[in-house]
Protein backbone atom coordinates (compact mmCIF):
# COMPACT_ATOMS: atom_id res chain seq x y z
CA UNK A 1 0.00 0.00 0.00
CA UNK A 2 2.75 2.38 1.02
CA UNK A 3 4.76 1.70 -2.11
CA UNK A 4 1.74 2.49 -4.27
CA UNK A 5 1.17 5.69 -2.32
CA UNK A 6 4.74 6.92 -2.90
CA UNK A 7 4.40 6.54 -6.64
CA UNK A 8 1.35 8.83 -6.75
CA UNK A 9 1.53 12.40 -7.98
CA UNK A 10 1.63 15.21 -5.43
CA UNK A 11 -1.96 16.23 -6.16
CA UNK A 12 -3.19 12.68 -5.63
CA UNK A 13 -1.19 12.31 -2.42
CA UNK A 14 -2.81 15.46 -1.10
CA UNK A 15 -6.28 14.28 -2.14
CA UNK A 16 -5.84 10.94 -0.43
CA UNK A 17 -4.56 12.55 2.76
CA UNK A 18 -7.61 14.80 2.86
CA UNK A 19 -9.92 11.84 2.17
CA UNK A 20 -8.29 9.83 4.93
CA UNK A 21 -8.72 12.73 7.35
CA UNK A 22 -12.38 13.20 6.39
CA UNK A 23 -13.10 9.50 6.70
CA UNK A 24 -11.27 9.34 10.01
CA UNK A 25 -13.34 12.23 11.34
CA UNK A 26 -16.52 10.57 10.18
CA UNK A 27 -15.56 7.31 11.87
CA UNK A 28 -14.85 9.15 15.13
CA UNK A 29 -18.24 10.89 14.78
CA UNK A 30 -19.95 7.51 14.36
CA UNK A 31 -17.99 5.63 17.02
CA UNK A 32 -17.54 8.23 19.76
CA UNK A 33 -21.16 8.21 21.05
CA UNK A 34 -21.28 4.42 21.06
CA UNK A 35 -17.92 4.04 22.79
CA UNK A 36 -18.70 6.77 25.32
CA UNK A 37 -22.03 5.29 26.32
CA UNK A 38 -20.56 1.79 26.46
CA UNK A 39 -17.65 2.76 28.72
CA UNK A 40 -19.85 5.18 30.66
CA UNK A 41 -22.29 2.40 31.49
CA UNK A 42 -19.65 0.91 33.78
CA UNK A 43 -18.91 4.15 35.61
CA UNK A 44 -20.34 6.37 38.31
CA UNK A 45 -22.28 9.02 36.30
CA UNK A 46 -21.24 11.94 38.55
CA UNK A 47 -17.62 11.04 38.07
CA UNK A 48 -18.15 10.44 34.36
CA UNK A 49 -19.60 13.91 33.92
CA UNK A 50 -17.04 15.75 36.02
CA UNK A 51 -13.82 13.90 35.17
CA UNK A 52 -14.71 12.09 31.97
CA UNK A 53 -13.76 8.55 31.14
CA UNK A 54 -11.51 7.17 33.83
CA UNK A 55 -8.37 5.15 33.25
CA UNK A 56 -8.41 3.73 36.75
CA UNK A 57 -9.88 0.24 37.14
CA UNK A 58 -11.18 1.11 40.60
CA UNK A 59 -13.70 3.55 39.10
CA UNK A 60 -15.53 0.84 37.22
CA UNK A 61 -18.62 -0.90 38.54
CA UNK A 62 -21.59 -2.95 37.33
CA UNK A 63 -24.34 -1.33 39.42
CA UNK A 64 -26.46 -0.28 36.44
CA UNK A 65 -26.47 -3.75 34.94
CA UNK A 66 -27.21 -5.43 38.24
CA UNK A 67 -30.26 -3.22 38.72
CA UNK A 68 -31.54 -3.80 35.22
CA UNK A 69 -31.13 -7.53 35.30
CA UNK A 70 -32.76 -7.77 38.72
CA UNK A 71 -35.79 -5.87 37.43
CA UNK A 72 -38.35 -7.47 35.20
CA UNK A 73 -39.51 -4.56 33.01
CA UNK A 74 -36.64 -4.50 30.51
CA UNK A 75 -36.50 -8.27 30.29
CA UNK A 76 -40.25 -8.48 29.79
CA UNK A 77 -39.94 -5.75 27.15
CA UNK A 78 -37.37 -7.87 25.34
CA UNK A 79 -39.73 -10.81 25.34
CA UNK A 80 -42.69 -8.79 24.10
CA UNK A 81 -40.61 -7.14 21.37
CA UNK A 82 -39.36 -10.51 20.23
CA UNK A 83 -42.94 -11.76 20.04
CA UNK A 84 -44.25 -8.70 18.15
CA UNK A 85 -41.32 -8.69 15.73
CA UNK A 86 -41.44 -12.40 14.92
CA UNK A 87 -45.23 -12.42 14.57
CA UNK A 88 -45.20 -9.29 12.44
CA UNK A 89 -42.45 -10.69 10.20
CA UNK A 90 -44.36 -13.94 9.68
CA UNK A 91 -47.67 -12.22 8.92
CA UNK A 92 -45.97 -9.74 6.59
CA UNK A 93 -44.21 -12.46 4.60
CA UNK A 94 -47.31 -14.68 4.34
CA UNK A 95 -49.57 -11.82 3.26
CA UNK A 96 -47.03 -10.36 0.84
CA UNK A 97 -46.31 -13.66 -0.88
CA UNK A 98 -49.92 -14.84 -1.14
CA UNK A 99 -51.00 -11.48 -2.54
CA UNK A 100 -48.01 -11.17 -4.83
CA UNK A 101 -48.38 -14.52 -6.55
CA UNK A 102 -51.78 -13.93 -8.19
CA UNK A 103 -50.71 -10.39 -9.05
CA UNK A 104 -47.53 -11.70 -10.67
CA UNK A 105 -49.59 -13.67 -13.19
CA UNK A 106 -50.21 -11.57 -16.27
CA UNK A 107 -53.29 -13.66 -17.11
CA UNK A 108 -54.90 -13.11 -13.69
CA UNK A 109 -58.38 -11.63 -14.10
CA UNK A 110 -58.67 -8.69 -11.70
CA UNK A 111 -54.94 -7.98 -11.64
CA UNK A 112 -55.34 -4.34 -12.70
CA UNK A 113 -58.09 -3.60 -10.18
CA UNK A 114 -56.25 -5.07 -7.19
CA UNK A 115 -52.97 -3.44 -8.23
CA UNK A 116 -54.70 -0.07 -8.39
CA UNK A 117 -56.18 -0.58 -4.92
CA UNK A 118 -52.68 -1.28 -3.64
CA UNK A 119 -51.02 1.57 -5.48
CA UNK A 120 -53.45 4.17 -4.11
CA UNK A 121 -52.36 3.32 -0.57
CA UNK A 122 -48.81 4.34 -1.46
CA UNK A 123 -49.98 7.89 -2.02
CA UNK A 124 -52.88 8.37 0.31
CA UNK A 125 -54.16 6.96 3.56
CA UNK A 126 -56.82 7.55 6.18
CA UNK A 127 -54.36 9.03 8.62
CA UNK A 128 -53.79 8.68 12.33
CA UNK A 129 -57.20 9.35 13.88
CA UNK A 130 -59.46 7.34 11.54
CA UNK A 131 -57.07 4.38 11.80
CA UNK A 132 -56.98 4.71 15.58
CA UNK A 133 -60.77 4.83 15.80
CA UNK A 134 -61.04 1.77 13.55
CA UNK A 135 -58.63 -0.25 15.66
CA UNK A 136 -60.56 0.77 18.75
CA UNK A 137 -63.94 -0.11 17.22
CA UNK A 138 -62.62 -3.51 16.16
CA UNK A 139 -61.84 -4.22 19.82
CA UNK A 140 -58.13 -4.43 19.12
CA UNK A 141 -57.16 -1.56 21.44
CA UNK A 142 -54.72 -2.77 24.10
CA UNK A 143 -54.26 -6.14 22.40
CA UNK A 144 -51.24 -7.54 20.56
CA UNK A 145 -53.24 -7.53 17.30
CA UNK A 146 -53.05 -3.75 17.10
CA UNK A 147 -49.31 -3.97 16.45
CA UNK A 148 -49.48 -6.83 13.98
CA UNK A 149 -52.48 -6.57 11.66
CA UNK A 150 -52.91 -2.89 10.62
CA UNK A 151 -49.51 -2.65 8.93
CA UNK A 152 -49.28 -6.20 7.61
CA UNK A 153 -50.30 -5.20 4.08
CA UNK A 154 -47.70 -2.97 2.53
CA UNK A 155 -47.96 -2.07 -1.14
CA UNK A 156 -44.20 -1.69 -1.30
CA UNK A 157 -43.51 -5.23 -0.03
CA UNK A 158 -46.07 -6.74 -2.35
CA UNK A 159 -44.57 -4.98 -5.35
CA UNK A 160 -41.09 -6.29 -4.41
CA UNK A 161 -42.41 -9.84 -4.03
CA UNK A 162 -44.45 -9.61 -7.23
CA UNK A 163 -41.42 -8.45 -9.23
CA UNK A 164 -39.39 -11.33 -7.85
CA UNK A 165 -42.07 -13.93 -8.65
CA UNK A 166 -42.51 -12.50 -12.13
CA UNK A 167 -38.83 -13.11 -12.84
CA UNK A 168 -39.11 -16.85 -12.18
CA UNK A 169 -38.96 -18.72 -15.50
CA UNK A 170 -42.42 -19.25 -17.03
CA UNK A 171 -41.40 -22.77 -18.10
CA UNK A 172 -41.43 -23.85 -14.45
CA UNK A 173 -45.12 -23.14 -14.11
CA UNK A 174 -45.98 -24.52 -17.51
CA UNK A 175 -44.32 -27.84 -16.82
CA UNK A 176 -45.88 -27.98 -13.34
CA UNK A 177 -49.27 -27.42 -14.95
CA UNK A 178 -48.59 -30.18 -17.47
CA UNK A 179 -47.83 -32.49 -14.59
CA UNK A 180 -51.21 -31.64 -13.15
CA UNK A 181 -50.09 -29.38 -10.29
CA UNK A 182 -52.72 -26.92 -9.06
CA UNK A 183 -51.92 -23.25 -8.54
CA UNK A 184 -51.58 -23.83 -4.82
CA UNK A 185 -49.23 -26.78 -5.32
CA UNK A 186 -47.05 -24.81 -7.70
CA UNK A 187 -46.95 -21.91 -5.25
CA UNK A 188 -46.08 -24.04 -2.21
CA UNK A 189 -43.74 -26.57 -3.84
CA UNK A 190 -41.95 -24.51 -6.46
CA UNK A 191 -42.45 -20.75 -6.21
CA UNK A 192 -41.96 -20.36 -2.44
CA UNK A 193 -38.78 -22.46 -2.17
CA UNK A 194 -37.30 -20.40 -5.00
CA UNK A 195 -38.36 -17.17 -3.28
CA UNK A 196 -36.30 -17.64 -0.12
CA UNK A 197 -34.06 -14.62 -0.84
CA UNK A 198 -36.94 -12.17 -1.20
CA UNK A 199 -38.72 -13.71 1.80
CA UNK A 200 -35.58 -13.26 3.90
CA UNK A 201 -35.37 -9.61 2.88
CA UNK A 202 -39.05 -8.96 3.65
CA UNK A 203 -38.87 -10.78 6.98
CA UNK A 204 -35.72 -9.02 8.16
CA UNK A 205 -37.01 -5.56 7.31
CA UNK A 206 -40.33 -6.30 8.98
CA UNK A 207 -38.56 -7.65 12.06
CA UNK A 208 -36.19 -4.73 12.49
CA UNK A 209 -38.89 -2.18 11.69
CA UNK A 210 -41.18 -3.59 14.36
CA UNK A 211 -38.35 -4.04 16.87
CA UNK A 212 -37.25 -0.43 16.61
CA UNK A 213 -40.60 1.38 16.47
CA UNK A 214 -42.57 2.67 19.41
CA UNK A 215 -45.37 4.79 17.95
CA UNK A 216 -48.07 2.14 17.41
CA UNK A 217 -47.32 0.61 20.79
CA UNK A 218 -47.58 4.04 22.41
CA UNK A 219 -51.00 4.80 20.96
CA UNK A 220 -52.55 1.32 21.09
CA UNK A 221 -51.23 -0.29 24.27
CA UNK A 222 -52.30 0.65 27.76
CA UNK A 223 -51.16 -2.19 30.01
CA UNK A 224 -47.50 -2.16 30.88
CA UNK A 225 -47.41 -5.94 30.64
CA UNK A 226 -47.81 -5.59 26.86
CA UNK A 227 -45.15 -2.90 26.41
CA UNK A 228 -42.43 -3.67 23.88
CA UNK A 229 -38.83 -2.87 24.72
CA UNK A 230 -38.86 0.54 23.00
CA UNK A 231 -41.67 1.83 25.23
CA UNK A 232 -39.91 0.61 28.37
CA UNK A 233 -36.76 2.37 27.15
CA UNK A 234 -38.69 5.53 26.35
CA UNK A 235 -39.93 5.67 29.93
CA UNK A 236 -36.40 5.28 31.27
CA UNK A 237 -34.45 7.38 28.79
CA UNK A 238 -36.81 10.16 27.75
CA UNK A 239 -39.42 10.42 30.47
CA UNK A 240 -36.85 9.91 33.23
CA UNK A 241 -38.92 7.30 34.96
CA UNK A 242 -37.23 4.79 37.18
CA UNK A 243 -38.79 1.35 36.88
CA UNK A 244 -40.43 0.38 40.17
CA UNK A 245 -38.26 -1.74 42.40
CA UNK A 246 -34.96 -0.52 41.02
CA UNK A 247 -34.53 2.07 43.74
CA UNK A 248 -35.59 1.73 47.33
CA UNK A 249 -37.79 4.43 48.81
CA UNK A 250 -35.25 5.47 51.44
CA UNK A 251 -32.57 6.51 49.00
CA UNK A 252 -31.79 10.21 48.93
CA UNK A 253 -32.64 12.45 46.01
CA UNK A 254 -29.05 12.80 44.83
CA UNK A 255 -28.53 9.07 44.98
CA UNK A 256 -31.80 8.58 43.11
CA UNK A 257 -30.68 10.83 40.30
CA UNK A 258 -27.37 9.07 40.09
CA UNK A 259 -28.91 5.64 39.86
CA UNK A 260 -31.44 6.81 37.28
CA UNK A 261 -28.54 8.08 35.18
CA UNK A 262 -26.66 4.81 35.50
CA UNK A 263 -29.69 2.83 34.48
CA UNK A 264 -29.95 4.96 31.36
CA UNK A 265 -26.44 4.10 30.21
CA UNK A 266 -26.71 0.41 30.89
CA UNK A 267 -30.18 0.03 29.40
CA UNK A 268 -28.96 1.63 26.16
CA UNK A 269 -26.10 -0.86 25.99
CA UNK A 270 -28.17 -3.91 26.91
CA UNK A 271 -30.93 -3.16 24.45
CA UNK A 272 -28.83 -2.25 21.43
CA UNK A 273 -26.29 -5.06 21.76
CA UNK A 274 -28.40 -7.89 20.24
CA UNK A 275 -29.19 -6.13 16.97
CA UNK A 276 -25.69 -4.68 16.58
CA UNK A 277 -24.16 -8.12 17.13
CA UNK A 278 -26.57 -9.89 14.81
CA UNK A 279 -26.69 -7.42 11.96
CA UNK A 280 -23.30 -8.27 10.38
CA UNK A 281 -24.54 -11.82 9.77
CA UNK A 282 -27.58 -10.54 7.91
CA UNK A 283 -25.88 -7.58 6.29
CA UNK A 284 -26.02 -9.04 2.79
CA UNK A 285 -29.80 -9.45 2.98
CA UNK A 286 -30.26 -5.90 4.23
CA UNK A 287 -28.06 -4.59 1.44
CA UNK A 288 -30.02 -6.67 -1.04
CA UNK A 289 -33.16 -5.02 0.29
CA UNK A 290 -31.74 -1.60 -0.49
CA UNK A 291 -30.78 -2.68 -3.99
CA UNK A 292 -34.06 -4.28 -5.03
CA UNK A 293 -35.95 -1.47 -3.35
CA UNK A 294 -34.26 0.99 -5.64
CA UNK A 295 -35.11 -0.86 -8.83
CA UNK A 296 -38.53 0.02 -10.07
CA UNK A 297 -41.09 -2.66 -9.26
CA UNK B 1 -64.51 -12.53 -23.76
CA UNK B 2 -66.61 -12.52 -20.63
CA UNK B 3 -66.99 -16.25 -20.91
CA UNK B 4 -63.23 -16.59 -21.06
CA UNK B 5 -62.82 -14.53 -17.89
CA UNK B 6 -65.33 -16.68 -16.03
CA UNK B 7 -63.56 -19.79 -17.16
CA UNK B 8 -60.24 -18.43 -15.87
CA UNK B 9 -61.77 -17.56 -12.52
CA UNK B 10 -63.39 -20.98 -12.20
CA UNK B 11 -60.24 -22.87 -13.14
CA UNK B 12 -58.03 -20.73 -10.95
CA UNK B 13 -60.26 -20.20 -7.93
CA UNK B 14 -57.26 -20.97 -5.72
CA UNK B 15 -55.60 -17.75 -6.83
CA UNK B 16 -58.58 -15.80 -5.50
CA UNK B 17 -58.51 -17.67 -2.22
CA UNK B 18 -54.83 -16.78 -1.89
CA UNK B 19 -55.56 -13.14 -2.52
CA UNK B 20 -58.43 -13.02 -0.04
CA UNK B 21 -56.68 -12.57 3.36
CA UNK B 22 -54.44 -9.78 2.08
CA UNK B 23 -57.28 -8.10 0.25
CA UNK B 24 -59.42 -8.17 3.39
CA UNK B 25 -56.65 -6.61 5.47
CA UNK B 26 -56.12 -4.03 2.75
CA UNK B 27 -59.78 -3.03 2.63
CA UNK B 28 -60.22 -3.02 6.40
CA UNK B 29 -57.04 -1.27 7.49
CA UNK B 30 -56.37 1.02 4.52
CA UNK B 31 -59.75 1.78 2.99
CA UNK B 32 -62.07 1.90 6.01
CA UNK B 33 -59.89 4.65 7.55
CA UNK B 34 -60.18 6.57 4.27
CA UNK B 35 -63.94 6.46 4.74
CA UNK B 36 -63.37 7.61 8.32
CA UNK B 37 -61.92 10.86 6.98
CA UNK B 38 -65.54 12.04 6.70
CA UNK B 39 -65.35 13.00 10.37
CA UNK B 40 -63.09 15.89 9.35
CA UNK B 41 -66.29 17.49 8.02
CA UNK B 42 -68.50 16.45 10.93
CA UNK B 43 -68.76 17.15 14.62
CA UNK B 44 -67.85 13.57 15.47
CA UNK B 45 -69.20 12.06 18.63
CA UNK B 46 -68.19 8.47 19.38
CA UNK B 47 -71.67 7.71 20.70
CA UNK B 48 -73.53 8.87 17.61
CA UNK B 49 -71.05 7.28 15.21
CA UNK B 50 -69.71 8.60 11.91
CA UNK B 51 -73.08 8.68 10.14
CA UNK B 52 -75.07 10.07 13.06
CA UNK B 53 -72.80 13.04 13.75
CA UNK B 54 -73.72 16.50 12.44
CA UNK B 55 -72.09 18.02 9.38
CA UNK B 56 -70.01 21.12 10.01
CA UNK B 57 -68.51 21.58 6.55
CA UNK B 58 -65.10 23.17 6.45
CA UNK B 59 -65.28 24.52 10.02
CA UNK B 60 -62.24 22.57 11.25
CA UNK B 61 -60.12 23.54 8.27
CA UNK B 62 -60.98 27.18 8.90
CA UNK B 63 -60.04 26.74 12.54
CA UNK B 64 -56.72 25.17 11.61
CA UNK B 65 -55.79 27.71 8.93
CA UNK B 66 -56.59 30.64 11.22
CA UNK B 67 -54.67 29.11 14.15
CA UNK B 68 -52.24 31.72 15.55
CA UNK B 69 -49.46 29.15 15.47
CA UNK B 70 -50.31 27.82 12.00
CA UNK B 71 -47.41 29.57 10.26
CA UNK B 72 -45.00 28.35 12.90
CA UNK B 73 -46.22 24.76 12.67
CA UNK B 74 -46.09 24.73 8.91
CA UNK B 75 -42.69 26.44 8.80
CA UNK B 76 -41.23 24.09 11.41
CA UNK B 77 -42.38 21.07 9.42
CA UNK B 78 -41.07 22.26 6.07
CA UNK B 79 -37.78 23.65 7.37
CA UNK B 80 -36.93 20.58 9.47
CA UNK B 81 -37.61 18.37 6.44
CA UNK B 82 -35.75 20.67 4.13
CA UNK B 83 -32.54 20.83 6.19
CA UNK B 84 -32.65 17.10 6.80
CA UNK B 85 -33.13 16.53 3.10
CA UNK B 86 -30.29 18.75 1.88
CA UNK B 87 -27.63 17.61 4.36
CA UNK B 88 -28.91 14.05 4.43
CA UNK B 89 -28.51 14.05 0.66
CA UNK B 90 -24.94 15.33 0.44
CA UNK B 91 -23.32 13.29 3.24
CA UNK B 92 -23.88 9.79 1.79
CA UNK B 93 -22.63 10.85 -1.65
CA UNK B 94 -19.38 12.23 -0.25
CA UNK B 95 -18.99 9.13 1.90
CA UNK B 96 -19.53 6.83 -1.08
CA UNK B 97 -17.01 8.74 -3.21
CA UNK B 98 -14.37 8.39 -0.50
CA UNK B 99 -15.12 4.75 0.30
CA UNK B 100 -14.96 3.97 -3.39
CA UNK B 101 -11.29 5.03 -3.42
CA UNK B 102 -10.33 2.38 -0.87
CA UNK B 103 -8.65 -0.50 -2.70
CA UNK B 104 -8.04 -2.72 0.32
CA UNK B 105 -11.14 -4.95 0.37
CA UNK B 106 -10.93 -5.98 4.03
CA UNK B 107 -10.49 -2.42 5.27
CA UNK B 108 -13.39 -1.22 3.14
CA UNK B 109 -15.66 -4.01 4.45
CA UNK B 110 -14.86 -3.15 8.06
CA UNK B 111 -15.50 0.54 7.57
CA UNK B 112 -18.80 -0.26 5.87
CA UNK B 113 -19.79 -2.47 8.78
CA UNK B 114 -19.18 0.43 11.19
CA UNK B 115 -20.90 3.19 9.23
CA UNK B 116 -23.99 1.07 8.49
CA UNK B 117 -24.51 0.04 12.13
CA UNK B 118 -26.32 3.20 13.40
CA UNK B 119 -29.16 2.38 11.01
CA UNK B 120 -30.01 -0.51 13.31
CA UNK B 121 -30.16 1.51 16.50
CA UNK B 122 -33.71 2.49 17.40
CA UNK B 123 -34.91 6.08 17.48
CA UNK B 124 -35.61 5.81 21.21
CA UNK B 125 -32.03 4.82 21.90
CA UNK B 126 -30.60 7.47 19.58
CA UNK B 127 -32.58 10.22 21.29
CA UNK B 128 -31.74 8.75 24.70
CA UNK B 129 -28.06 9.00 23.76
CA UNK B 130 -28.58 12.58 22.58
CA UNK B 131 -29.94 13.56 25.98
CA UNK B 132 -26.95 11.97 27.72
CA UNK B 133 -24.21 13.21 25.38
CA UNK B 134 -25.61 16.71 24.89
CA UNK B 135 -26.69 17.36 28.46
CA UNK B 136 -25.34 20.59 30.00
CA UNK B 137 -22.81 18.49 31.94
CA UNK B 138 -22.29 15.90 29.21
CA UNK B 139 -19.13 15.10 27.25
CA UNK B 140 -19.85 17.34 24.26
CA UNK B 141 -20.26 20.37 26.50
CA UNK B 142 -17.20 19.38 28.52
CA UNK B 143 -15.23 19.23 25.30
CA UNK B 144 -16.56 22.58 24.12
CA UNK B 145 -15.61 24.19 27.41
CA UNK B 146 -12.15 22.68 27.24
CA UNK B 147 -11.77 24.27 23.81
CA UNK B 148 -12.78 27.64 25.21
CA UNK B 149 -16.37 27.73 24.01
CA UNK B 150 -19.50 28.39 26.03
CA UNK B 151 -21.66 25.51 27.25
CA UNK B 152 -24.79 25.12 25.13
CA UNK B 153 -28.25 23.95 26.17
CA UNK B 154 -28.62 21.68 23.16
CA UNK B 155 -31.81 19.92 24.14
CA UNK B 156 -33.67 22.76 25.79
CA UNK B 157 -32.72 25.75 23.64
CA UNK B 158 -35.01 25.89 20.62
CA UNK B 159 -32.23 27.43 18.52
CA UNK B 160 -30.31 24.13 18.53
CA UNK B 161 -33.21 21.84 17.76
CA UNK B 162 -32.83 21.66 13.99
CA UNK B 163 -29.05 21.32 14.12
CA UNK B 164 -29.25 18.46 16.61
CA UNK B 165 -32.02 16.82 14.60
CA UNK B 166 -30.12 17.03 11.31
CA UNK B 167 -26.67 16.10 12.61
CA UNK B 168 -28.00 13.10 14.52
CA UNK B 169 -29.94 12.19 11.37
CA UNK B 170 -26.66 12.08 9.45
CA UNK B 171 -25.21 9.91 12.21
CA UNK B 172 -28.13 7.50 11.81
CA UNK B 173 -28.47 7.23 8.04
CA UNK B 174 -25.48 8.60 6.11
CA UNK B 175 -23.71 5.24 6.05
CA UNK B 176 -26.77 3.26 5.13
CA UNK B 177 -27.83 5.67 2.39
CA UNK B 178 -24.40 5.42 0.80
CA UNK B 179 -25.01 1.76 -0.14
CA UNK B 180 -26.90 2.63 -3.28
CA UNK B 181 -24.23 5.09 -4.44
CA UNK B 182 -21.40 2.65 -3.71
CA UNK B 183 -23.16 -0.03 -5.72
CA UNK B 184 -23.58 2.38 -8.62
CA UNK B 185 -19.91 3.35 -8.45
CA UNK B 186 -18.81 -0.27 -8.44
CA UNK B 187 -20.50 -0.60 -11.84
CA UNK B 188 -17.91 1.67 -13.45
CA UNK B 189 -15.70 -0.39 -15.74
CA UNK B 190 -12.02 -0.54 -14.66
CA UNK B 191 -10.96 0.16 -18.25
CA UNK B 192 -12.57 3.60 -18.02
CA UNK B 193 -10.56 4.44 -14.91
CA UNK B 194 -7.35 3.05 -16.42
CA UNK B 195 -7.88 5.06 -19.59
CA UNK B 196 -8.35 8.21 -17.51
CA UNK B 197 -5.14 7.44 -15.60
CA UNK B 198 -3.22 6.95 -18.83
CA UNK B 199 -4.52 10.32 -19.97
CA UNK B 200 -3.05 11.78 -16.79
CA UNK B 201 -6.24 12.48 -14.86
CA UNK B 202 -5.69 12.78 -11.12
CA UNK B 203 -8.07 11.48 -8.44
CA UNK B 204 -10.14 14.63 -8.19
CA UNK B 205 -10.48 14.85 -11.97
CA UNK B 206 -11.58 11.23 -12.11
CA UNK B 207 -14.17 11.90 -9.41
CA UNK B 208 -15.54 14.94 -11.19
CA UNK B 209 -15.51 13.48 -14.70
CA UNK B 210 -16.30 9.82 -14.09
CA UNK B 211 -17.78 9.20 -10.61
CA UNK B 212 -20.12 12.16 -10.28
CA UNK B 213 -21.64 11.83 -13.77
CA UNK B 214 -22.21 8.13 -13.00
CA UNK B 215 -24.06 9.03 -9.82
CA UNK B 216 -26.16 11.76 -11.37
CA UNK B 217 -29.24 9.76 -12.47
CA UNK B 218 -29.53 7.82 -9.19
CA UNK B 219 -28.97 10.85 -7.03
CA UNK B 220 -31.47 12.92 -9.02
CA UNK B 221 -34.18 10.35 -8.42
CA UNK B 222 -33.34 9.97 -4.73
CA UNK B 223 -33.39 13.73 -4.27
CA UNK B 224 -36.69 14.17 -6.05
CA UNK B 225 -38.25 11.34 -4.06
CA UNK B 226 -37.19 13.00 -0.84
CA UNK B 227 -38.84 16.22 -2.00
CA UNK B 228 -42.03 14.19 -2.36
CA UNK B 229 -41.73 13.07 1.24
CA UNK B 230 -41.14 16.52 2.68
CA UNK B 231 -44.53 16.76 4.43
CA UNK B 232 -44.41 13.21 5.73
CA UNK B 233 -41.43 13.85 8.00
CA UNK B 234 -41.40 11.29 10.76
CA UNK B 235 -43.18 11.80 14.03
CA UNK B 236 -41.03 9.45 16.06
CA UNK B 237 -37.78 11.34 16.45
CA UNK B 238 -39.16 14.86 16.67
CA UNK B 239 -41.62 13.84 19.36
CA UNK B 240 -38.95 12.18 21.49
CA UNK B 241 -36.65 15.18 21.15
CA UNK B 242 -39.32 17.60 22.32
CA UNK B 243 -38.81 19.36 25.62
CA UNK B 244 -41.16 22.07 26.86
CA UNK B 245 -38.53 24.70 26.01
CA UNK B 246 -37.73 23.72 22.43
CA UNK B 247 -41.37 23.52 21.32
CA UNK B 248 -41.20 26.77 19.29
CA UNK B 249 -39.02 24.86 16.82
CA UNK B 250 -39.83 21.23 17.52
CA UNK B 251 -43.61 21.30 17.23
CA UNK B 252 -44.33 19.98 13.75
CA UNK B 253 -47.63 19.02 12.12
CA UNK B 254 -47.26 15.34 13.04
CA UNK B 255 -46.67 16.00 16.74
CA UNK B 256 -49.40 18.65 16.88
CA UNK B 257 -51.83 16.23 15.27
CA UNK B 258 -51.00 13.55 17.82
CA UNK B 259 -51.46 15.94 20.73
CA UNK B 260 -54.79 17.44 19.72
CA UNK B 261 -56.09 14.11 18.44
CA UNK B 262 -55.08 11.45 20.86
CA UNK B 263 -54.06 13.35 23.96
CA UNK B 264 -56.92 15.86 23.92
CA UNK B 265 -59.40 13.68 22.04
CA UNK B 266 -60.36 16.31 19.48
CA UNK B 267 -60.95 13.64 16.81
CA UNK B 268 -62.67 15.67 14.09
CA UNK B 269 -60.31 18.61 14.21
CA UNK B 270 -57.17 16.49 14.14
CA UNK B 271 -58.56 14.40 11.28
CA UNK B 272 -58.96 17.66 9.37
CA UNK B 273 -55.35 18.59 10.16
CA UNK B 274 -54.25 15.15 8.97
CA UNK B 275 -56.26 15.45 5.77
CA UNK B 276 -54.75 18.86 5.07
CA UNK B 277 -51.29 17.33 5.45
CA UNK B 278 -52.17 14.29 3.33
CA UNK B 279 -53.53 16.40 0.48
CA UNK B 280 -50.36 18.49 0.29
CA UNK B 281 -48.45 15.23 0.36
CA UNK B 282 -50.36 13.77 -2.57
CA UNK B 283 -49.89 16.95 -4.60
CA UNK B 284 -46.15 16.86 -3.86
CA UNK B 285 -45.87 13.17 -4.72
CA UNK B 286 -47.79 13.49 -7.97
CA UNK B 287 -45.76 16.46 -9.13
CA UNK B 288 -42.58 14.65 -8.14
CA UNK B 289 -43.71 11.57 -10.04
CA UNK B 290 -44.31 13.80 -13.05
CA UNK B 291 -40.76 15.18 -12.84
CA UNK B 292 -39.26 11.70 -12.42
CA UNK B 293 -41.17 10.54 -15.48
CA UNK B 294 -39.69 13.38 -17.49
CA UNK B 295 -36.14 12.60 -16.36
CA UNK B 296 -36.52 8.86 -16.51
CA UNK B 297 -37.88 8.50 -20.05
CA UNK B 298 -41.48 7.83 -19.21
CA UNK B 299 -40.97 5.58 -16.20
CA UNK B 300 -42.61 6.88 -13.01
CA UNK B 301 -42.05 5.83 -9.43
Amino acid sequence: MLRRFIRLSLADKLTYVIFALLLGMFLVFILFPVAYVFIGSFMDPNQLNSKGISLNWADYRLDGYVRILSNSSIIRGFGMSLFYSVAFAIVTVVISMTMAYPLSRMDFVGRKQVSTLLLITMFFGGGLIPTFLLVKNLGMYNTVWALILPNAVSAWNIILARTFLRNLPVELRESAELDGASNWMYFMKIALPLSKPIMAVLALYAFVGQWNSYFDAMIYLESRALYPLQLVLRAILIQNEVPPGMISAQQAMAELKKVAEMIKYSSIVISSVPLILLYPFFQKYFEKGVMIGSVKG
Amino acid sequence: MNHKKWKFMKNNYQLYLMLLPGLLLLLVFKYVPMYGIIIAFKDYSPIRGIMGSDWVGLEYFRRFLTLPTFNQLFGNTVLLSFYGMVFGFIAPIVLALILNQIRHVGLKKNIQLIVYAPNFISTVIVVGMLFLLLSPVGPVNNLMEAMGMERAMFMTDAAYFRTVYVVSGIWQTAGWSSIIYLATLSGIGPELIEAAKVDGANVMQRIFHIDLPTLRPVSAIIFILSVGGIMSIGFEKAYLMQTSLNLPRSEILATYLYKVGLQMGDYSYSTAVGLFNAVINVILLLSVNFVVKRLNEGEGI
